[in-house]
């Protein structure tokens, strides 16, 4: 079992959903949150103060998946929030030691699907 | 559709072409102004100018009503891109009203605008100007009737949100208030204006403000096209309580507007206030019905949405019409809206983002239509009778009146936009839409992430 966290666009979100549930992919965990990667944000200013927002606002995506799960899953989010700009985001995969569904108490690999 | 834009252009040229003969005896009646300045100090009546002076607060907080109704129904990287929009109109048309915009609508004259005596408010004072009203002060009529002007542009807005640069819009909005808003005010409230000579009856803008900014509104959403990933569904309104908001301002306002177009404090204001409630009521009770038919359940937004759209529907019709009129009204105007905003326009997949024309341009061309029939002697003398009290010429006349004002503000707010767009983008770059106007346009941020 493997947790995929990506960070992508907020506005390849609608994209990169439509991507995952073309590969039978439909659960996930969705965040708003604030990034910083190798591009500057956009400057702010507040009544004559300016400020370097260094902050964008991404999306943050979190998918449990079974092991012959986790490659289509990393090539519908590329694909959904590919752009070729600077700042696309990140793919993240982690090691997931267990999963347990509340409603049956099912575990592992049962659960995740 | 180029050939049919050529066409519809030809025409509007044409059109205009017949109206720039001059008036010869302009410049005489702006010397008889004077003279009846001075006979009518007198006549100002206490009552009807506190009226007005009220008025022109409920229509002036209008505007700001639509920044909030506008700014909830955009996604929230937007919503300080529309404030901004609408507050900097209330600023800017201001300006150019009393420089010169006041003149060019309303100082007496057969041309295409009134003229230019009345220039940086020359001759426009205290005593009343008796064809406009004769018991208030000609300033407080020249500063309500500058209400009208700010908001007709901010009523665009509506149709190229979340996708027009900042700089562009400024241009667009000062040319657009000066060729099409001008000297349709002109022809059709103005001393001299041909509409007006014609018979063509507009209590409160059903054709100045609605029809004029509907059909500028679809043209801009045709020509700037559709937003970056729309798919002819609506996008999800991001702060729906302000749209509440703003619709509560405006009905609140509407008062003003309407009632405050009697220019007195008198019954036919009352009456006006009246219908025009009425028919915001009944238009709100018919959506919520309709979208409980159709979709399952009623909704805040669509209420809200029916109660602009009989609002916008009564206007024209406000101080001619009976009660029992305005209940019609108020239904039609709801069906017919929902017809154009929930059937029409998904079907034609133009992206007029928040219903601008769907809404207020449908419901002014349906409202100075309904003058045409429903308007009546008994409710307002000044006025006239309509084709179901035995005068079928009113309603042509009031054909003719949409025709011509839908098609020239069609026309000549294309050409302007086509203008703007030659010497700057007027749509913003697919990165900036994508960031969203507030931080590309002004450098801020509505709402923050953290704290």
């Amino acid at each position: 079992m493997k947790l995929i966290i990506a960070i992508i666009k907020p506005d390849r979100l609608e994209a990169v959903k439509e991507e995952l549930y073309k590969a039978d992919i439909n659960l996930m965990t969705v965040n708003e949150v604030l990034g910083h990667g190798r591009q500057m944000g956009v400057t702010e200013v507040y009544r004559g103060a300016k400020e370097m927002g260094n902050l964008l606002r991404k999306i943050r995506l979190e998918i449990a998946v079974n092991e012959n799960f986790v490659e289509p899953t990393i090539k519908a989010i590329i694909k959904g929030a590919h752009t070729g700009e600077v700042g696309d985001g990140k793919i993240f995969v982690l090691d997931l030691a267990e999963c347990i569904r509340i409603r049956t108490e099912e575990r592992g690999g049962e659960a995740i699907g | 559709m180029k050939k049919f834009v050529a066409v519809v252009l030809l025409l509007g040229l044409i059109f205009t072409g017949t109206c720039f003969a001059e008036d010869p005896n302009q410049a005489s009646g702006a010397a008889q102004n004077t003279q009846s300045d001075i006979q009518s100090k007198s006549q100002v009546d206490t009552g009807d100018t506190a009226w007005i002076l009220v008025s022109i607060a409920f229509v002036m907080l209008m505007t700001p009503g639509l920044a909030f109704f506008y700014g909830g129904m955009v996604r929230r990287k937007n919503v300080l891109g529309v404030f901004m929009q609408c507050f900097i109109v209330l600023g800017v048309i201001t300006a150019q009203w009393i420089f010169y915009g006041y003149s060019l609508s309303f100082a007496p004259g057969k041309g295409f605008w009134g003229g230019l005596a009345w220039l940086g408010l020359n001759n426009v004072g205290a005593a009343p100007f008796k064809d406009y009203a004769a018991t208030i002060p000609h300033e407080a009529f020249m500063i309500f009737q500058a209400m009208f002007a700010i908001i007709t542009p901010a009523l665009i807005i509506g149709a190229f949100a979340e996708r027009m640069r900042f700089s562009a819009f400024l241009i667009f909005t000062v040319l657009w208030a000066t060729f099409v808003y001008d000297p349709i005010c002109h022809w059709v409230w103005g001393v001299g204006g041909w509409l007006r000579d014609m018979g063509a009856l507009d209590f409160a803008g059903g054709t100045v403000v609605h029809i004029n900014a509907g059909m500028a509104a679809l043209v801009t959403a045709l020509v700037i096209g559709k937003r970056k990933g729309y798919n002819n569904r609506p996008v999800p309104p991001h702060n729906l309580p302000f749209t509440v908001l703003g619709a509560a301002l405006l009905w609140f306002g509407w008062f003003g507007f309407n009632a405050g177009s009697a220019l007195g404090a008198n019954g036919l204001a009352v009456h006006a206030l009246v219908v025009t409630h009425t028919a915001a009521a009944i238009a709100g009770i018919t959506w919520a019905s309709l979208e409980w038919i159709f979709n399952e359940k009623p909704t805040i937004f669509g209420t809200i949405t029916g109660s602009i759209a009989g609002l916008a529907t009564i206007t024209p019709a406000s101080g001619f019409v009976t009660v029992f009129a305005a209940v019609v009204i108020g239904f039609a105007a709801s069906v017919v809206c929902y017809v154009s905003v929930a059937i029409v326009k998904p079907k034609l997949g133009y992206d007029d983002s928040l219903d601008a024309f769907g809404v207020h341009g449908i419901g002014g061309i349906l409202g100075t239509l309904a003058v045409g029939l429903f308007a009546s002697k008994a409710v307002n003398p000044a006025g006239a009778d309509g084709l179901f009290y035995g005068n079928p010429k009113q309603f042509l006349v009031q054909l003719i009146a949409v025709v011509v004002i839908g098609v020239y503000s069609f026309v000549v707010s294309y050409i302007i936009y086509k203008i703007v767009d030659l010497f700057m983008k007027v749509r913003v770059t697919e990165r900036d839409e994508i960031i969203g106007l507030d931080l590309t346009q002004h450098h801020e941020n509505a709402y923050t992430v953290i704290e």
